[in-house]
């Protein structure tokens, strides 16, 4: 398998920042706040940037959706690694609606197009929390997928998954092409430093719209409210074993 | 081997009790691994690891993304263009974005601005906020005295605008890369490279990849070197690359040592009916007694949404080691005269950073041969105005056109390979920066007098208001800031209220909104030169005051695991970079160092 791998990755609101929701309780703010990239789109980067490396690949090529931030995320995976990358130019409006169906069916189109034998996402984004996209861009690609991977490895013309599952870890054998999500023990990605960000500035970005891959990327789902977590009541302390027996009854708890 | 100190003594024979003592005294834990204080040459763990650095020229290399940095940038690629020559400009910045490590209050006085960009309205400056109203007052604790702002006094307001400083901060950024100014957030300037003959080469920027025991990880990679026929140093208010600078060079031989306060700030939606957009207040007085200099400001923002940016600065120079500026802030809050605009509304920022204090004494030498120090890191703050951006941005903007000519010129006209430009530091004298410093040179240390307060507003109503500080004798400051605390047992301990949780918070949710975040597994970058000593020194005679200065709660005793005695923990994640730890450390232990870039406070329009 020596052929063009599809990394997707994603810029989201940096996990260290506080959330504020708008005043009209629209979606949260944007503007201005710290955004990175994901961290799980990080290590997938990282698995296709090793896998270039091992020479098992020949090609990795990030993909972003978005609007024009979107390109300092692709920069940084260019950074990372990746030879080339690709924005799906996505804003205003539909930007805000975006979500993982839309981006599957783009993802489909692009490993289409690009002919693509192995397609890398983080196994979620740490904003929505969707955990969806990868699966849902195997089933329209009708491609075998190997989600929550903490260990990938090439054999012949398979691949190995290692997958993280509540009840421990599965091993599946899967043929290529695939969709393969990263789940956090997959690796530790690389810092992207600055020879490689000046070198990155002259690494292609191919610019395109969702239309021209043949992409409808109407919602399906409204938006009615989002809501701050409601604020944590402060507890009551008691002195007895007793005390605490007759508030939890008083509570309709016991 | 000696099993407390684990080494091997040359004379076994000797390994008396009286070694057994000294040896005990190592039972204070690790805390320090940072390869600043344990160099990594000596290190066993280091052995073999790639050390080459790639390097990388450019014309000049500025370090530090602030108003000072990008105005020298934007200047110099103005006159590049102007002159049609080519120039490299580089700019390095240890926030992950322009503006992320901004705060400030702040009132923008909008001539170093105009001067820059005459024609920044069309080019969407955020500079939506006329200042409208400007109110001084007096606090006790029950009331406000209102003093009269009349013109001619620093503090009046009148044609300056109201900013969120990281907003301007990020705009400045963006007129610097359309003008083609090369800008690097997310990369910390780490070293100050040098030329054999002694003169400033560049820098290097931070190393990542090093675990929190100093040992290196995986993923570690050397910075990179930016080479430079100058740099431009404007790490603002008390850099670590600064503090280098003046040891190596000298820079501070004819001066004062810098005096600072640390302001602290917070931004709030507001009831829609408190709102009064472009209005200013000032406030001295209650909560601190007329012996600690300090204040508070609230400015009404007019950008759509009903926003204020409230802050409280203390002087660093106070000498009660329980003093905490953050609970100072807390309870100013809730004076009868501030409260009621906060009531119903929500925090939504949190803050701070050391700001100078010393004015026109306390600047250093400017120049040295490859460099050059320009904003807050020298330190051009109108002190009783509170201003120091447009003086900053002054200073890029003059740097810039010293440097200009000799980094053009044809044949390299210096002594030194990099390059000294001395021109600067004449132009600044030159300049309406000077001539506004030295007016109000003795305002600040006109509040070291028996009435404290009270004696210094006497002095500016006299010698400023009356006689424009033309007054041929120029005050002392009181010395170094570090000095000034007296031993906990001659004080008294400061009974501070308990967070409301409304219009007062405590310390940790503060620093959740600052956003301030760091790769946990790297070496603290808050390094102390010795370990033992904030237990033995620090914690002993003092209380601890790092506990109470550092505003992000950095700096914590905690009881040992053996029960007998208390160590030192240091928090590094939590730091957002204010460096009032290195200034007000009694003991001078504490040398802040620039951590992995990219990490520090995600400030949004500070």
């Amino acid at each position: 398998m020596s052929g063009r791998v599809l990394v997707g990755v994603k810029r989201v609101i940096d996990y260290a920042v506080k959330i504020r929701v708008k005043p009209d309780k629209s979606s949260v703010v944007t503007d201005g706040v710290k955004h990175s990239m994901n961290p799980f789109c990080e290590i997938a980067v990282e698995e296709a940037v090793k896998m270039k490396e091992k020479k098992l690949i020949k090609e990795v090529v990030a993909v972003s959706c978005g609007p024009q931030q979107a390109q300092e995320t692709i920069r940084t995976a260019l950074a990372m690694g990746a030879d080339r990358g690709i924005h799906v130019e996505v804003t205003g409006k539909d930007y805000e609606t975006l979500g993982p169906l839309q981006i599957s069916k783009i993802m489909a189109a692009l490993a289409k197009k690009e002919e693509a034998q192995l397609i890398i996402l983080g196994k979620q984004a740490i904003d929505d929390d969707c955990n969806q996209t990868g699966q849902m861009t195997a089933a329209l690609l009708d491609w075998p997928q190997g989600t929550f991977a903490s260990e990938v490895s090439l054999e012949g013309d398979k691949i190995k998954v290692v997958r993280e599952v509540d009840g421990g870890l599965e091993t599946i054998k899967i043929n290529i092409p695939a969709v393969i999500t990263a789940d956090l023990r997959l690796n530790t990605p690389r810092y992207a430093t600055l020879p490689n960000i000046m070198k990155a500035k002259k690494k292609k970005i191919a610019n395109m719209k969702p239309a021209d891959l043949g992409v409808d990327i109407t919602s399906r789902l409204e938006v009615l409210r989002v809501d701050e977590p409601p604020q944590r009541q402060a507890g009551v302390k008691v002195e007895t074993v007793e005390d605490l027996v007759s508030k939890l009854k008083e509570a309709g708890l016991v | 081997m000696c099993p407390l100190c684990t080494t091997e003594h040359a004379a076994p024979q000797l390994y008396t009790t009286l070694h057994r003592r000294k040896c005990s005294s190592v039972s204070t834990p690790r805390i320090t691994t940072h390869y600043t204080i344990h160099s990594r040459d000596k290190d066993s763990r280091w052995e073999g690891i790639e050390m080459e650095r790639f390097a990388d020229e450019a014309d000049v290399v500025i370090v530090g993304g602030g108003p000072a940095g990008l105005s020298a940038a934007i200047r110099l690629k103005q006159l590049a263009n102007e002159h049609e020559k080519e120039l490299r400009v580089c700019l390095v910045e240890k926030a992950s974005q322009i503006g992320a490590h901004t705060l400030s209050g702040a009132c923008l006085e909008p001539t170093a601005l105009s001067e820059l960009f005459p024609d920044w309205k069309e080019r969407g400056a955020p500079m939506n906020t006329p200042v409208t109203e400007d109110v001084f007052s007096i606090l006790t604790e029950k009331h406000r005295i209102p003093v009269p702002i009349l013109p001619g006094l620093p503090m009046r307001n009148h044609g300056n605008y109201i900013v969120r400083l990281g907003n301007f901060v990020h705009w400045l950024g963006e007129q610097a890369e359309e003008l083609g100014v090369e800008l690097y957030p997310g990369y910390a300037a780490a070293e100050v490279l040098f030329h054999e003959d002694g003169s400033v080469k560049g820098i290097a920027t931070n190393d990542v990849g090093i675990a929190k025991d100093g040992s290196p990880k995986d993923v570690f990679e050397r910075g990179m070197e930016l080479h430079a026929k100058v740099t431009l140093f404007g790490e603002g208010c008390h850099g670590h690359l600064a503090k280098q600078l003046y040891k190596q060079f000298n820079l501070r031989e004819n001066c004062e040592p810098q005096t600072y306060a640390i302001g602290l700030k917070e931004v709030w939606v507001i009831d829609e009916k408190k709102w009064r957009p472009g209005r200013v207040e000032h406030s001295v007085g209650w909560p601190l007694n007329r012996n600690t200099y300090g204040g508070s400001f609230l400015y009404h923002l007019n950008e759509g949404e009903p926003l204020v940016a409230l802050g409280f600065v203390v002087g660093l120079d106070y000498t009660n080691p329980y003093l905490s500026p953050f609970r100072e802030f807390q309870r100013w809050k809730h004076h009868p005269s501030v409260a009621p605009t906060l009531e119903g509304g929500s925090r939504i920022a949190y803050g701070a950073r050391a700001l100078n204090e010393g004015g026109i004494q306390s600047i250093p030498k400017l120049t040295f041969p490859g460099g050059l120090l320009i904003g807050c890191s020298p330190g051009f703050m109108n002190v009783p105005k509170i201003k120091g951006t447009h003086t900053a941005m002054k200073s890029g903007m003059l740097a810039a056109e010293a440097i200009f000519p000799k980094v053009t010129a044809e044949g390299l006209d210096s002594e030194t390979t990099g390059l000294h430009v001395p021109e600067y530091a004449e132009a600044l004298k030159n300049s309406w920066v000077w001539k506004e410093l030295h007016s109000v040179r003795n305002i600040r240390p006109s509040f070291h007098n028996y009435f404290g307060l009270y004696g210094g507003m006497i002095y500016t109503g006299v010698f400023y208001w009356i006689f424009r500080g033309k007054e041929p004798w120029t005050l002392k400051h009181a010395g170094l800031d570090a000095n000034q605390l007296k031993p906990a047992k001659e004080c008294t301990p400061i009974e501070y209220p308990k967070p409301d949780g409304k219009i007062s918070f405590d310390l940790l949710s503060s620093v959740a909104l600052s956003g301030t975040n760091h790769e946990g597994d790297q070496p603290p970058h808050l390094t102390l030169k010795n370990d033992s000593v904030p237990v033995e020194r620090n914690l002993a005679i003092y209380d601890g005051p790092e506990q109470r200065f550092c505003p992000a709660g950095v700096y914590e005793y905690v009881p040992l695991e053996t029960g007998d005695g208390m160590r030192l923990q240091i928090n590094a994640q939590n730091c957002v970079h204010c460096k009032t730890c290195d200034i007000k450390d009694p003991s001078q232990n504490i040398n802040w160092v620039v951590p992995e870039g990219g990490g520090g406070p995600a400030y949004n329009g500070m």
